[in-house]
This record gives structure tokens, C-alpha cells and sequence, in this order.
């Protein structure tokens, strides 16, 4: 059983990863990260599970929260670069370059 | 099921102290934010950031010295260099323990301290800049509004910086104390997170810094995803977070290699990410362009720092019983950071990201040490430097030089704003020799020529991978720093011996306020002391000892 749930963990974290690298959006590219965080969050639980300790269950909780001060620091930061720029995608940050 | 119990975990508050004062700090700084005058809050928060760190100094020689009393200590055995299994499990009360402070702890708790008071200093510059400082008036107007504008006239100050620095200073001294994976994944974030706010704070050159934390944000943000896939992978072939759990499943678990070897490497992209190695090293140029210069100077010393104490707890402690596979890779690592560092660094147009690329040539370089592993555990002799040792003096070398030069790029100004474009250096040393020599000094150290404190950290680094049994890696490693010299050369070269095109493009040098003068004095004389005199420092590091590790993993 924990094989199935190791099998879709993977498979969501690669969902997310290859978002990651195709999505140009910024908002879609941090919904990808979220997605990762949670495939890791399922890995947790269901080792958890396999080893019957509660550790991974902890460990859950602390990347919510994580998860959750990263959202407010994201959020943050692509607001500001869609109010001086009106756009959020990525291929139009190009003053740094080098 | 069965009603679950919670035993309090013990802890040595005294030996947390340190720690406990900079978050402590922190948290004062906040509430100063909220409740203070406008007028007074710069001063008093650079004050407080300062305070704070001195009294996390003074808490940390404090214990220092009183480490080795008592059988409570995990530091106790330290001293000696080597701990016995039974000292070390009756130290943590028989749990495993998910911070640890010992010798190597306290000596990169020392370095992060100093270079963050060094940096935090250098925030509180405002006489070179025109009675303003090097962060914008107004966050969160938008760059070029009217707001900005008139926030710029009333003469506002960002102070939530400093703050900012120590919450994420706090964060690193929680990774290098990390003795478990998901302390470890927490600690990186508390470092990350307001680092990311932090490049976006620059005064002038907004939307560059703008587009710095947004970069900054994305890249980290897959970075620690990555890294905790790893840490649950990990987690599920140790069944535990403890690196003892870690290091116990090595030794005796049977089968779930796929598991551990992804998820070491996952960890270790993570951490790699952080000290900038390639090739996770994308982000390093363009953030260190875009941030503030101070913000800069602190997060290419102070983040190198803490993420290099990671990596040597995590392989040395954790994954000890799996060096024959993690040298070789984190060996091509090594050559391949120093060589596209040294590389493409020579192609840049612009100082602060010649010195980025040279930051990420000294990833590589400090890798080198690490991968050689010459630790009491593979046979280092008592009494020798090993690879802990070379790892934190070359830090402090590094440390020293990186936070130097980008006081002076600051200091280096057309029309009240940073000239950062190489060719407009031209001709900079020979019109302020004093300065222009002070910058000779930092890169000839970042360069590891003699005289320097990076000759003498190259010297023990490379010799620490050479006993190791890397001997290949020394000298290619040497090959490279041959390459990286020629980085610093073209600067000099351009300062000393170039005339300005034109003068509308020429920058000069303004005179530097009281903070930036003690900034480059403390690092000058850390600079040219430390290869005078580096005896004392390294007794002090070689007395640390190396980490703690239980015997019978």
C-alpha cells in the first residue's frame, strides 16, 4: 500500500516539477511549488503510516505552515511585480540579465 | 490505539542562548517597528540589530568557555575531539537530539554572528549616500509613482530590514545547529523568507530589484520543495528524522537503496541550491545584482555560511556511512561550480556580478575541502587540521573580502547612485589610491595571492582534500583558482590602468560615513591579520573539535 501512495507522490511532484519549468505565469509556477510541497506532504503521512509513528504526521503540519508563511512572502512579491509591471509572466523580467 | 504520550524535550537554554538572543532580538525589533517615531526608529533598530548581535557574541564566548563542564554538555566531549557513545546518549537524555551545539556549531555561530555584524553595520551607511540609505523610502509604492516620489522627499526610511536580517540570520543559526532533517527544511525557510523580501528592497534601480526577489522567491521556493522531497524520502528509508536515525539505518537497514540515494541527492540539490553551486547557480547573479548592496554583502556571506555548515553536518554526521558515493559527485560538483564560476565571470560587465560569479567559484572552492572528508572518523591525526577546520577559515576568509568589496561598490558613485558598470571603474584606483588599494587588498584575497587571508584558506582547503585522499580534486582545484585570478586581475587592471572613455560615464568615490569606514577597517585588518597571524583563529577552531557523532553508527 505505502508503494501506491510512494507511486503518486512521485508522480504528483513531477507534475508539479515539470510545471515548474514550462509555466510562464508566475502565479502557475508557485502553484506548482505548492504542488510539489504537497506531494512531499503525502510521502509524509504515508511513510508515516508504513513505520506506524506519528513523525510524519508532524512533519505535515510544520509544511503547512511553512507553506503557508511562503504563501504570504510569495503573494507579496508577485502583487508588487504585477502592479509596477501589469503582468506576472516570467519572460518579461529581463532587466537583469548578463 | 494507544493513548499517545508527550515527553518535553530537554533542552540547554544556556547553550542556546545565542541563538536565542538574535531571535529574541528580532522579535523586539518588530514590536520597535510598530510602536516607535518615524524620527527615531533607524537609529534605534540599527542599534538594537547591533546590540543584540554583540550580546549573541558575548553569550557564545561565554559558554564557550564554560564548555566542558558537567555531563549535561553535549559540548563537553568536544575539546578532547572525541566524544564516547555513552557520554553522548546520556548528554540527550537518551532521545535523539534535534538541535545539536557542538565545537564546529559554536565556531560557524561565530562566523555568521560576525559577518552579520559586520553587514548590519554596513546597512546603517548613510553619510555616503547622502543621508539616505541604501533601501527604498516606500515599499510598497510603485517604482516611479508620485508616492515614491514624495515618500522619498519626507526623507522615510525602511528600518524593517534589520528585522528582517536577524530573523533570517536566526534561521541560519538554527541550520547549522540542525541535527534533523526536518529541522533542517524549517531552518532553511526561516533564512529564506525574508531574504526574499530583502532583495526587493533596493532605493534606486527598483524594478531590477523587484524582478531580483521575484526570481529569488520562484527558484528558492522549487529549491526547498525539491529539498523536501528529499527529507521525505529519507524519511522513509530511516523511518526517523534524527540524523543518529540516518546514520543507524545505513549500517543496518537492508534494502530501500533507491530511496535513500534520491533522496540524498534531492536533499543535497537543496542545499546546493543555497551556497550557489552549479548547476544550481542561476539565481546567484541576478539576485546579487538586484539586491541592495548590504543585502548582498549579508546573503552572500551569511547564507554560504550556514548552508556549508548544513551540508558538512548532514554528510559527515548523517550520511557518513555513504561517503564513498556523495565524494565522487560532490567532487565533479566542486571542479564544475569552479570552473564555470572562474569562466564566465571573466565575460561580465558589471562589478557586482563579476564578484557574484567569483561567489560562486568559492562554492566551488569550499566544496573542495569537503569532499576530501578528513575527519577524526577517516583517520585525521589529533592535532591536524582536517576538513572542518579548512572549511571554516576559508569561510571567514571569504566571509571577510566579499562583505569589503561590496562596501567599497557602494561607495563607488556618479550622481548619488551606485555606478556598478565595470568600464566606468576605470581609472578609479589611481584617482583614490586609499580605496583603490583597500579593493586590491579584498580581491587579491578573494584571488588567494599570499599576504592575504584567502591564500592561507586556499592553502589549508586544498590541503585538507589532498590528505583526504582527493589529490586529483587539490590540483585541479588549483588549476582553477589559477583561472579564477585573472577575475580579479581585469578588475585591478581597470581600476589602475585604464582611462575613462568619456567623463560623463567616469563614477567617483564619495566619502564614506563612519559605518563604512569601521566595515572595511574590521575587514581589512581580518583580511591582512589573518594571514599574519592565523595561528590563534585556528587553535580556537582546532579546539572546537569536529562534530559530534555516536560512536556505533
Amino acid at each position: 500500500m505505502t508503494e501506491l501512495y510512494a507511486v503518486l507522490a512521485v508522480i504528483l511532484f513531477t507534475i508539479g516539477l515539470v510545471g515548474f519549468l514550462v509555466r510562464r505565469n508566475a502565479l502557475v509556477i508557485f502553484m506548482c511549488v505548492e504542488l510539489m510541497l504537497n506531494a512531499a506532504n503525502l510521502l509524509f503521512v504515508a511513510f508515516s503510516d508504513h513505520y506506524g509513528i506519528l513523525d510524519g504526521q508532524m512533519a505535515a503540519f510544520f509544511v503547512m505552515v511553512v507553506a503557508a508563511a511562503e504563501v504570504v512572502i510569495g503573494l507579496s512579491i508577485i502583487v508588487m511585480i504585477f502592479r509596477s509591471r501589469r503582468s506576472t509572466s516570467v519572460d518579461n523580467e529581463t532587466v537583469l540579465k548578463g | 490505539m494507544m493513548p499517545m504520550e508527550f515527553t518535553a524535550p530537554t533542552l540547554d537554554y544556556l547553550l542556546l542562548l545565542p541563538f536565542l538572543i538574535v531571535l529574541g532580538a528580532a522579535c523586539l525589533g518588530i514590536l520597535l517597528e510598530a510602536f516607535l517615531p518615524r524620527r527615531v526608529r533607524f537609529v534605534a533598530q540599527a542599534g538594537l540589530s547591533i546590540l543584540g548581535l554583540l550580546a549573541g557574541l558575548v553569550a557564545l564566548i561565554w559558554r564557550w568557555g564554560s564548555a566542558g563542564r558537567g555531563g549535561a554538555d553535549p559540548t563537553a566531549g568536544s575539546a578532547s575531539g572525541a566524544v564516547s557513545g555513552d557520554a553522548y546518549w546520556s548528554a540527550q537524555d537518551g532521545a535523539s537530539a534535534t538541535l545539536m551545539i557542538d565545537g564546529p556549531v559554536q565556531v560557524l555561530w561565530a562566523i555568521l554572528f560576525g559577518c552579520a555584524l559586520i553587514a548590519v553595520v554596513f546597512y546603517a551607511e548613510r553619510h555616503s549616500h547622502g543621508g539616505a540609505t541604501a533601501f527604498t523610502p516606500m515599499a510598497a509604492a510603485i517604482p516611479g509613482s508620485n508616492r515614491e516620489a514624495q515618500a522619498a522627499q519626507a526623507g522615510l526610511i525602511h528600518s524593517e530590514v534589520f528585522p528582517l536580517t536577524l530573523f533570517s540570520l536566526s534561521g541560519m543559526a538554527l541550520l547549522v545547529a540542525a541535527n534533523d532533517l526536518l529541522v533542517m527544511f524549517v531552518a532553511v525557510e526561516i533564512l529564506s523568507l525574508p531574504l526574499y523580501v530583502m532583495s526587493g528592497l533596493a532605493r534606486h534601480r527598483r524594478l531590477a530589484s523587484q524582478e531580483a526577489a521575484l526570481k529569488y522567491f520562484l527558484l528558492g521556493a522549487a529549491a526547498s520543495a525539491i529539498l523536501l522531497f528529499g527529507v521525505a524520502l529519507l524519511f522513509g528509508y530511516a523511518g526517523g528524522f534524527g540524523y543518529e536515525k540516518l546514520a543507524f539505518a545505513l549500517s543496518f537497514r537492508t534494502g530501500g537503496e533507491s530511496l535513500l540515494l534520491a533522496g540524498m541527492g534531492l536533499v543535497a540539490v537543496g542545499l546546493l541550491f543555497k551556497i550557489g553551486a552549479v548547476p544550481f547557480q542561476s539565481w546567484v547573479p541576478d539576485v546579487y545584482q538586484g539586491a541592495p548592496t548590504p543585502v548582498t554583502a549579508f546573503m552572500s556571506v551569511c547564507t554560504k555560511v550556514a548552508a556549508v555548515g548544513a551540508l558538512l553536518r548532514l554528510f559527515y554526521v548523517g550520511l557518513g556511512g555513504l561517503r564513498w558515493t556523495w565524494q565522487p559527485i560532490l567532487a565533479g560538483i566542486a571542479i564544475l561550480t569552479i570552473v564555470v564560476g572562474a569562466i564566465v565571470a571573466i565575460n561580465q560587465s558589471d562589478v557586482k556580478r563579476v564578484l557574484a560569479y567569483s561567489s560562486i567559484a568559492h562554492a566551488g572552492f569550499v566544496l573542495v575541502p569537503l569532499v576530501g572528508a578528513l575527519t577524526i572518523q577517516s583517520g585525521l591525526p589529533a592535532g591536524q587540521i582536517g576538513s572542518v577546520v579548512a572549511v571554516e577559515f576559508y569561510l571567514v576568509a571569504y566571509g571577510l573580502a566579499t562583505i569589503g568589496c561590496f562596501t567599497i561598490i557602494s561607495l563607488v558613485r556618479a550622481q548619488g547612485r551606485e555606478v556598478t558598470k565595470l568600464s566606468a571603474w576605470a581609472g578609479l584606483g589611481r584617482r583614490n589610491p586609499v580605496i583603490g588599494v583597500t579593493m586590491v587588498i579584498f580581491l587579491l584575497s578573494l584571488a588567494g595571492i599570499p599576504l592575504t587571508a584567502g591564500f592561507i584558506g586556499k592553502f589549508l582547503a586544498f590541503a585538507a582534500a589532498w590528505r583526504g585522499g582527493y589529490q586529483w580534486l587539490a590540483l585541479v582545484a588549483i588549476l582553477g583558482s589559477v583561472i579564477a585570478v585573472y577575475i580579479y586581475v581585469r578588475v585591478i587592471q581597470v581600476m589602475f590602468f585604464q582611462t575613462p572613455a568619456d567623463d560623463e560615464d567616469r563614477a567617483e568615490v564619495v566619502q564614506p560615513g563612519m559605518p563604512a569606514l569601521i566595515v572595511l577597517a574590521l575587514c581589512l585588518i581580518g583580511t591582512l591579520g589573518l594571514f599574519f597571524v592565523p595561528g590563534p583563529l585556528l587553535d580556537v577552531f582546532q579546539a572546537a573539535g569536529s562534530f559530534l557523532i555516536p560512536s556505533g553508527s
